[in-house]
C-alpha cells in the first residue's frame, strides 16, 4: 500500500494533465469559457448579497455582513460536496480507462478534487472583491488560510477515495451521499455560526457539530477570512489527525478493491 | 529470452447479479480476495491454467471463438486486470491497442487529446513535442487537428487513437481486432506499421480472427478454447486444427437445422405459397417421392459445411409407388441470394429412363465443390420429361462452403496466375482480419 501511494507522486504530470482536460472540458464551447469559473461564484455572491441585504435582514452583529460569512464557508463547502459527488462517480465515469487501457485509478478520484480545488481558489479573489467591497477588516490572519487549505484536501481525498472504491461495490452510495451531504451541510457551520443561540442552547447538537471535522474547517476558514484572527489550532490540530486516518483508512479500502475496479465498473 | 512470460495463469469472474455482493465486498477489504467466498456456480472461468513464453522479436497470433478468453488473456497480458491464480511478467516498454482513443474528451481539440492520451499511455511531454507531426501525419487529421474530437467521424477517431498508440513505441505491441475498424486505405497502412515492427524485432501478441493475417505474420499461433490453452505452435498448423474444429462445430448446427427444417417442410402444406422466397417448400404429384437427402465428402461422412474445391456427394433416396416408365432426377444449386448457381438432370445429361419401382438411391459426385465461399440451397426434383413434376423440393438443404480466398462472383473456374519475368509478384499482404 505504501509503494502504492508513493507511486502517486510519479503520476503528477498525469495528475496535472487530466486536471486541465477537466477544467478545459468544463466550459468548452460555451461563450465566456473559462471565466465562468469567475463568473459563477460571483453571481452566487451576487445573489445571497441582494437577498440577505433587502429580503432576510440578518441581525446578528456576529454575522454582519451576513453574505459575506456565507460565503466565507459555501466555497469551501462546494468545493467538498462536489468533490465527494463526483469523486463517487469517478471510476465509473472513467470505466474506459480502467477497463481498456493500464491506467492508474487512484488518479481519477484525486482528478475531480483538484479540478474542484482549481475552482475553489479562482473563487478566492471574488470573495477578496467583495472582502474590499463591504470594508471587511481584513488581517494577517489570512495568510493561514493554506493551512486550513492542506486539511480539508487531506480530508476529501480520504473521504473520496473511501466513497470512490465503495461506489463501484454499492451504487446506491451515490444518491445516499447526494442527500447525506445535504444533511451534512446543515449540520456544519456555514449558514450559522457557532456562537448561534440554538446552537449554544442545545449541547447534544453542539457535541454533533464538535464531531463533525468540516465543522472545523469551516471555522478555519471564518476565522481567517470574515473575522480576521487565528483559527482554533487545537481543533484544526485534532482535524489534522482525523483526516489522516481517514486518508489512510481510504487509500487502504481503495487499494484493497483496486483489482475489481476493472470487471465492476 | 522470453519478454512475456505466463505460468499458471487462470481467470475468474464473479457471475453478475449475485446476491451476496456484501460478503464479497467484506472479504475483499479484510482479506484482500473478491472471490474466496463465492461457490462455483457463482463464478465463471475466463482463463484456465495458461502457460506460455513469447520470445524476444516474436509475433504471436491468438485464435478462438468469441468468449474463448482472448481480450482477457490480453488484459492480463497487458496488467489491466490481474490474474486470479499463476503468475505473468512482461519486459519493456508495452503498449495495448484493446481500445483506440480511451480517454479521448470530446469536447477539446485533437491536439491536446494527443498530449493526453500520449501521456496516460506513458510518454512524456518532450516525446510528445517530437512525435506529434508523424502522430497527425500517420492520422492524416492535418486538416482537422485543431477541431474538437466530438466533430471527428468515428473512422478519424480510431485514427488518431492508432497514431497515438502505435507512436509510443514499444518494445512490446499487443493488439486486440482493433483494425477491424478502419476502412480500405488505413488497414494497410496499419499493416505495413505492424510489418515494420516486426521487422524491427519487436514483440507482437495479436488476437485477430483471420487466420489469413495469423499465417502471414505470425511465428506462432495460439489457439484458446473456452479460456484453455488448445494447441500452440506453427501458425499453419494451428490455424488448420482451428478451423477443423470450427467446421465440424458448425457441422453439428447444420445437421441439426437441417433436421429442423426436414420437419417444418413436412408439416407446412405444399400449396402454401411463396414464390420469391427461398423458405423450403414441397410440390408434386408424388407418384416418385425423394424421402431423403444427405450430403457426404468422399469418405462417405456426412457433412454439409465443405471447404471449396472439395469432392462432394450428394445421395437422394426416393421410392415410387407404381412402376414408372418417365422420369428424370435433378438437383439445383442456389446461393443466398437466390442466384442459380448450377443445375442439371438426368435428362440434361443424357441419359433415358427405363423403369423405376420401389426403392432407390441416387448419387451425384461433385469432383470438386468449385463454389466462393457462402450459404447454398439445394433444389432436388423428381419429375416427367414433359416437366410435370412428381417431387420438387425446394431450398431442401443448406449446406455451408468455405475459402481462404475471398474471391467473388458465383462459381470458381479452376485457375492459377503465372507471371513473365517482368512482372515480379510476391504473395500480398493478408486480408484484414475481419
Amino acid at each position: 500500500m505504501l509503494k502504492n501511494l508513493a507511486t502517486l507522486l510519479r503520476y503528477r504530470v498525469l495528475l496535472q494533465t487530466l486536471v486541465s482536460r477537466e477544467l478545459k472540458g468544463r466550459y468548452r464551447g460555451s461563450f465566456f469559457g473559462f471565466l465562468w469559473s469567475f463568473f459563477n461564484p460571483l453571481l452566487l455572491m451576487v445573489v445571497y448579497s441582494l437577498v440577505f441585504s433587502y429580503i432576510l435582514k440578518q441581525r446578528d452583529p456576529e454575522t454582519t455582513p451576513y453574505a459575506l460569512f456565507l460565503f466565507c464557508g459555501l466555497l469551501p463547502w462546494t468545493w467538498f460536496s462536489s468533490s465527494i459527488l463526483e469523486a463517487s462517480n469517478s471510476l465509473m465515469v472513467n470505466a474506459g480507462l480502467i477497463k481498456k487501457i493500464l491506467f492508474p485509478a487512484e488518479v481519477l478520484p484525486l482528478v475531480n478534487i483538484l479540478a474542484n480545488l482549481v475552482h475553489f481558489l479562482l473563487g478566492l479573489p471574488i470573495l477578496l472583491i467583495f472582502v474590499l467591497y463591504y470594508q471587511h477588516h481584513l488581517t494577517v490572519y489570512f495568510l493561514c488560510l493554506p493551512i486550513v487549505l492542506l486539511v480539508q484536501l487531506i480530508f476529501t481525498a480520504g473521504l473520496g477515495f473511501l466513497v470512490a472504491a465503495l461506489s463501484v461495490h454499492f451504487r446506491d452510495l451515490q444518491n445516499i451521499l447526494a442527500n447525506l451531504l445535504t444533511l451534512w451541510f446543515f449540520a456544519t457551520p456555514i449558514i450559522y455560526p457557532m456562537t448561534f443561540p440554538g446552537v449554544r442552547e442545545s449541547t447534544t447538537f453542539k457535541t454533533v457539530l464538535n464531531l463533525n471535522p468540516v465543522t472545523h474547517l469551516m471555522e478555519g476558514y471564518q476565522s481567517t477570512i470574515f473575522y480576521g484572527r487565528m483559527f482554533d489550532v487545537r481543533a484544526l490540530g485534532i482535524t489534522l489527525l482525523v483526516s489522516l486516518a481517514l486518508f489512510l483508512l481510504g487509500y487502504y479500502v481503495f487499494d484493497a478493491l483496486r483489482d475489481s475496479y476493472p470487471e465492476e465498473v | 529470452m522470453p519478454s512475456i512470460s505466463a505460468k499458471g495463469v487462470s481467470k475468474i469472474y464473479r457471475r453478475y447479479a449475485s446476491r451476496r455482493r456484501f460478503q464479497t465486498l467484506k472479504s475483499a477489504i479484510l482479506s484482500g480476495n473478491l472471490l474466496k467466498e463465492l461457490r462455483p456456480e457463482e463464478t465463471f472461468t475466463a482463463l484456465k491454467d495458461v502457460t506460455f513464453d513469447v520470445n524476444d522479436g516474436e509475433t504471436l497470433g491468438i485464435i478462438g471463438q468469441n468468449g474463448s478468453g482472448k481480450s482477457t488473456l490480453l488484459k492480463i497480458v497487458a496488467g489491466i486486470s490481474k490474474p486470479t491464480t499463476g503468475t505473468i511478467w512482461h519486459r519493456g516498454r508495452l503498449s495495448a491497442l484493446i481500445e483506440l482513443g480511451a480517454g479521448f474528451h470530446p469536447e477539446i481539440t485533437g491536439r491536446e487529446n494527443v498530449y493526453i492520451n500520449g501521456i496516460m499511455l506513458g510518454l512524456t511531454k518532450k516525446e510528445i513535442n517530437q512525435r506529434f507531426d508523424q502522430i497527425v501525419k500517420f492520422a492524416e487529421l492535418e486538416d482537422f487537428i485543431d477541431s474538437p474530437v466530438k466533430t471527428y467521424s468515428s473512422g478519424m477517431y480510431m485514427r488518431l487513437g492508432f497514431a497515438v498508440a502505435i507512436n509510443v513505441d514499444p518494445e512490446i505491441l499487443l493488439i486486440d481486432e482493433v483494425l477491424a475498424v478502419g476502412d480500405a486505405a488505413f488497414i494497410p497502412k496499419c499493416l505495413d506499421k505492424i510489418h515494420e515492427f516486426k521487422r524491427r524485432r519487436k514483440t507482437i501478441l495479436f488476437v485477430t480472427h483471420g487466420l489469413d493475417a495469423v499465417e502471414l505474420l505470425c511465428d506462432r499461433a495460439m489457439w484458446l478454447k473456452g479460456g484453455e490453452l488448445q494447441r500452440l505452435g506453427n501458425p499453419r498448423v494451428v490455424c488448420d486444427a482451428y478451423l477443423s474444429y470450427i467446421t465440424g462445430h458448425e457441422e453439428v448446427q447444420m445437421a441439426e437445422s437441417q433436421a429442423e427444417s426436414q420437419q417444418a417442410a413436412e408439416a407446412a402444406p405444399s400449396s402454401q405459397a411463396d414464390e420469391d422466397s427461398r423458405s423450403p417448400k414441397r410440390w408434386g404429384s408424388r407418384e416418385i417421392e425423394i424421402y431423403e437427402v444427405k450430403m457426404f465428402d468422399s469418405q462417405k461422412r456426412e457433412k454439409y459445411v465443405f471447404q471449396s474445391g472439395e469432392p462432394a456427394i450428394i445421395r437422394l433416396k426416393a421410392w415410387s409407388r407404381e412402376p414408372i416408365k418417365d422420369f428424370v432426377f435433378g438437383i439445383g444449386i442456389f446461393n443466398s441470394n437466390g442466384v442459380h448457381c448450377y443445375g442439371s438432370n438426368t435428362n440434361i445429361e443424357k441419359y433415358d429412363p427405363v423403369s423405376f419401382e420401389g426403392e432407390g438411391t441416387i448419387e451425384l459426385r461433385l469432383e470438386s465443390l468449385d463454389l466462393i465461399e457462402g450459404s447454398y440451397f439445394l433444389d432436388l426434383a423428381a419429375h416427367r420429361r414433359d416437366g410435370h413434376p412428381y417431387d420438387y423440393h425446394r431450398s431442401k438443404l443448406r449446406i455451408r462452403v468455405h475459402s481462404k480466398i475471398k474471391d467473388v462472383g458465383i462459381f470458381r473456374p479452376r485457375h492459377a496466375w503465372s507471371f513473365s519475368p517482368e512482372i515480379r509478384m510476391k504473395p500480398s499482404l493478408p486480408v484484414p482480419p475481419s
